[in-house]
């Protein structure tokens, strides 16, 4: 990804983002998500990480945010809304973000084994990742979709009218 | 020069989507007319030759809808209803930049392959982008201010994502059989030939995946039998009832590319996508013994031919059980989706997986 080309997605990333928290329309706010985690798709794309990229696509853009949109519709939220945070918790919010920036200094602070090393061979290919994701990780893969079948589960109960 | 030839391949399939999808809207006035045994477009002959009138309303109507009045309704959020149309079209359109349209081309010492974005994921990148049209669908929904609108978009979203895990699903099986994401890698496999003499199209290996992959492909591309969201008979038009001009065009324009795009992944998945049976890179090579030695050009014509043509046959294929096959209740088509086909593709994966674990890989 040539510089020019990653301060243009990166401001459109920020400014999406911002969009998202400060828009007050939870329709427009749901849009700025979209257009945000596309543009994490391309970031992924510009990394060689074609495969991330695309399930990134996949599953944020064209399938949760969907969901989001449906639920705001469904509920027929207005623009305007009350403000449900106090003091508290844009503290609470402040601090971890700020935490979250901390640790990500932090860690491009480390000269990471990234920085310089060429890529091996058909890095972030749909083979390779499948043969790390099948191997090395097979374990927590495994327990990840045991997870979300549990989450299915609990979200079907809780679903199912009482008596 | 690389950067001239990636654009005209790009130009090239996307010319030839836009043409496929002219002829689909022709189907749709005359195959329509000929199954409700009327006339049709009865404006649509040149000199009393009904095949020159693809010219003459394929001209007419656009120019119709770009020259009306645009409209928008009052309380709809500006914005939105503006960008809704480019949302349900243009991730289609980009859809098709990694369908491989031929094998290769020889020019001297050049070999060009012919498909405009060679992606190792393409297959996935396909879903991906087909998966944003939903966003055209609930924005115009929502931003219209219309309850007929809403209703649309609600309904065409909760459909849309439903049919998509089908679809998705149905997909693996493809996916396990040729052991690539790669379109055009897939389609290279189905040139191979069986005893020697049946080609391996995808079909022979995945015959339920592509029922699945069918019947899905229509209800995501919204039209009868799976047409709720537009329903004339209860929401006017459905989530596109509030535009009328260019807008109204574009959306009728994603119905359109969305049925070629049903029909581009069936061919290029199911069909051999460019294969001619027995055609080699050169020229033909008969199972019965005997070749037909052909130059690099023909066979890529060749090629680019059969492509084009099983195209032009599946749209008609999805025109014609548009217009043959009653609409579903929306129960029913929930039903469909979830207790049907879902399960359907689950025991195809199984099924494939089983087949290539016990006879090896592609065994038939």
């Amino acid at each position: 990804m040539s510089p020019i080309a990653f301060f243009v997605v990166a401001a459109l990333a920020v400014a999406s983002a911002l969009g998202v928290v400060l828009n007050r329309n939870p329709v427009h706010g749901a849009c700025a998500l979209v257009a945000h985690l596309f543009l994490l798709a391309v970031f992924f794309v510009g990394l060689d990480a074609q495969l991330v990229g695309v399930l990134q696509v996949i599953v944020y853009a064209g399938a949760v945010v969907v969901l989001f949109l449906f639920v705001i519709m469904l509920l027929n939220l207005q623009a305007d809304v009350r403000s449900m945070v106090g003091a508290p918790l844009v503290f609470a919010a402040a601090a971890c973000v700020g935490a979250l920036v901390t640790l990500i200094l932090g860690g491009l602070r480390e000269p990471g084994a990234a920085a310089g090393t060429a890529l091996a061979q058909g890095y972030g290919e749909t083979q390779e990742l499948a043969r790390v994701l099948f191997t090395r990780y097979a374990l927590p893969f495994e327990l990840t979709s045991l997870l979300l079948l549990v989450a299915i589960v609990g979200a079907v109960a809780l679903a199912r009218k009482r008596g | 020069m690389e950067l001239a030839i990636v654009a005209a391949k790009a130009l090239f399939i996307l010319l030839l989507i836009l043409q496929v999808m002219a002829l689909g809207v022709f189907f749709e006035r005359k195959v329509s007319a000929l199954i409700q045994d009327r006339i049709g477009a009865n404006r649509a002959s040149i000199l009393g030759f009904a095949g020159l009138g693809i010219i003459n309303t394929l001209v007419a109507d656009p120019v119709k809808f770009l020259l009306k009045e645009d409209i928008v309704p009052a309380g709809a959020d500006r914005v939105l209803h503006f960008l809704a149309p480019c949302l349900a079209v243009i991730p289609l359109l980009v859809t098709f930049s990694v369908v491989p349209f031929g094998d290769v081309l020889v020019i001297g010492e050049r070999v060009i392959n012919l498909q405009a974005a060679e992606l190792n994921a393409g297959l996935l990148y396909v879903l991906a982008m087909a998966s944003l049209g939903v966003y055209g669908v609930i924005i115009a929904g929502w931003a219209s201010n219309n309850r007929w609108s809403l209703m649309g978009g609600v309904r065409g979203s909760a459909q849309m994502i439903s049919y998509e895990i089908a679809m998705g699903l149905a997909l693996v099986g493809v996916v396990l059989t040729w052991e690539t994401l790669d379109l055009q890698a897939i389609v290279r496999a189905q040139g191979e030939l069986l005893w020697g003499w049946i080609p391996a199209w995808g079909i022979l290996y995945q015959p339920l995946g592509f029922v699945i992959f069918a019947v899905a492909g229509i209800a995501e591309s919204k039209r009868i039998p799976f047409d709720l969201p537009e329903s004339e008979s209860e929401l006017v038009s459905g989530y596109f009832t509030e535009y009328s001009g260019s807008k109204h065009l574009m959306f009728m324009m994603a119905d359109f590319v969305e049925v070629v795009l049903v029909a581009v992944l069936v061919t290029t998945l199911f069909f051999g996508g460019w294969q001619v049976p027995w055609l080699a890179r050169d020229g033909f090579h008969l199972p019965w013994g005997g070749s037909v030695l052909l130059p690099s050009i023909a066979v890529a014509a060749l090629q680019v031919t059969s492509f084009a043509l099983k195209l032009v046959f599946f749209t008609w294929l999805q025109i014609v059980v548009r217009w043959t096959l009653p609409r579903f209740r929306y129960d029913q088509l929930m039903k469909l989706g979830w207790k049907g086909l879902l399960p359907l593709a689950l025991v195809n994966v199984v099924l494939t997986a089983l087949a290539i674990l016990l006879w090896g890989e592609r065994v038939a």
